[in-house]
């Protein structure tokens, strides 16, 4: 696949060395001279391309029009906005990714329709407050372009669901419960599986469901 | 008419003052405390120092009643963004953009926003001075020369 990465900080630089890894057709797009410079010396000037990602005439010549992916990852939120719309309205590229510095800008990223969006500052943010709150329910991948989430919850005393069969769970429609760690052991997971505080449930849940599941699994919150 | 005006650079201050002076509501959102001194000293807007990107100071310039806003900083596309987010999260009616990149403006157009060129303006009004050709209306400047069509 051809990827054009625009922004060559860390960010950008990391994901072409592991991407090109993969095989590949990588181009990481720098305005910057002399990190273009560096860039070129560490994956080889075959592989970036000196110019501003968001200028049309330079996306002509990067190959906007043939790329398959087109990932936004500089530190300025308006570049990668911007760059992911002129992506998908001027080049028709199936698939955009931005990266998200402010989580605030998270709604308008969605609202024009990049449905894409890496939110650095977020994903810590929720696994800062997964260390320090109990009875949370972690993302921790998703499948289908985000549609279906796979989640992790850590199932506390306090949990309406412990100490029941997996069959007696009414489960939101779609959603599946495939795997506990339970004192450091993986445990296949049928409808006879008692549920036991403390458990690590692994789940496979549709986006539209997962505050269900929430709802399901974890203590009503006392306020 | 309650405006925002979005960068008090020189479009931005010339804007202000001469809306102001004709009875609107001014409020000017810049990033840097000095830029705004070129207001001078007797100038009629309100100002709040912030980016027209961030939600709190949007709010804090009266967003949600704003009749019409001008996004004017010197970046194309905090322009663009600010222009999406006030439209679109405030449903603010009219929306002006100043977009430097006469292929940017074209394309953003296009999508319905009210786009203005400088530099296909200028370039335009520039081009029929020296050709002794009589100026047209703003419509014929204002719109991506066929030069640089890609």
């Amino acid at each position: 696949m051809y990827m054009i990465l625009v922004g060559g900080g860390n960010v950008g630089l990391q994901l072409a060395k592991r991407l090109l890894a993969h095989n590949h057709e990588v181009l990481v797009v720098e305005r910057d001279p002399r990190q273009y410079q560096r860039l070129c010396s560490l994956i080889g000037e075959e592989n970036v391309f000196l110019g501003d990602g968001c200028e049309m005439m330079m996306q002509k010549e990067a190959g906007f029009g043939r790329a398959d992916v087109v990932v936004a990852v500089t530190g300025e939120d308006e570049d990668n906005l911007i760059v992911c719309q002129m992506a998908k309205v001027v080049w028709n590229v199936d698939r955009v990714v931005a990266r998200i510095n402010d989580p605030s800008h998270e709604a308008i990223f969605q609202q024009i329709g990049i449905d894409d969006t890496v939110s650095a500052t977020g994903i810590i943010y929720s696994l800062i407050e997964q260390q320090i709150t109990p009875d949370l329910m972690l993302p921790v991948g998703a499948l289908n372009r985000g549609n279906i989430e796979v989640v992790e919850v850590e199932l506390s005393s306090r949990s309406p669901v412990v100490n029941k069969k997996v069959r007696d769970i009414a489960l939101p429609h779609q959603t599946m419960i495939v795997w506990i760690l339970r004192e450091d052991h993986g445990l296949m997971v049928d409808g006879d599986t008692v549920l036991q505080a403390g458990d690590t449930l692994v789940a496979l849940v549709p986006r539209s469901s997962a505050e269900d599941l929430r709802q399901l699994l974890l203590p009503v919150k006392v306020v | 008419m309650k405006v925002i005006v979005f960068g008090c650079g020189r479009t931005g201050t010339t804007l202000s003052l001469q809306l102001a002076k004709r009875g609107h509501e001014v409020t000017v959102i810049e990033q840097l405390p000095q830029a705004v001194r070129r207001l001078g000293p007797d100038h009629q807007c309100k100002i709040v120092i912030g980016s027209g990107l961030d939600d709190d100071v949007l709010e804090k310039a009266g967003v949600q009643h704003a009749d019409a806003f001008f996004a004017l900083t010197r970046g194309d596309n905090t322009n663009l963004m600010a222009a999406q987010l006030v439209k679109i999260k405030y449903g603010v009616p009219k929306v002006c953009v100043k977009v430097a990149d006469p292929l940017r403006a074209d394309a953003y157009r296009k999508l319905g926003y009210f786009c203005i060129s400088p530099s296909s303006l200028t370039a335009g009004m520039m081009r029929d001075w020296i050709n002794e050709e009589p100026y047209g209306i703003i419509d014929t400047y204002n719109q991506l020369p066929p030069e640089l069509e890609i």
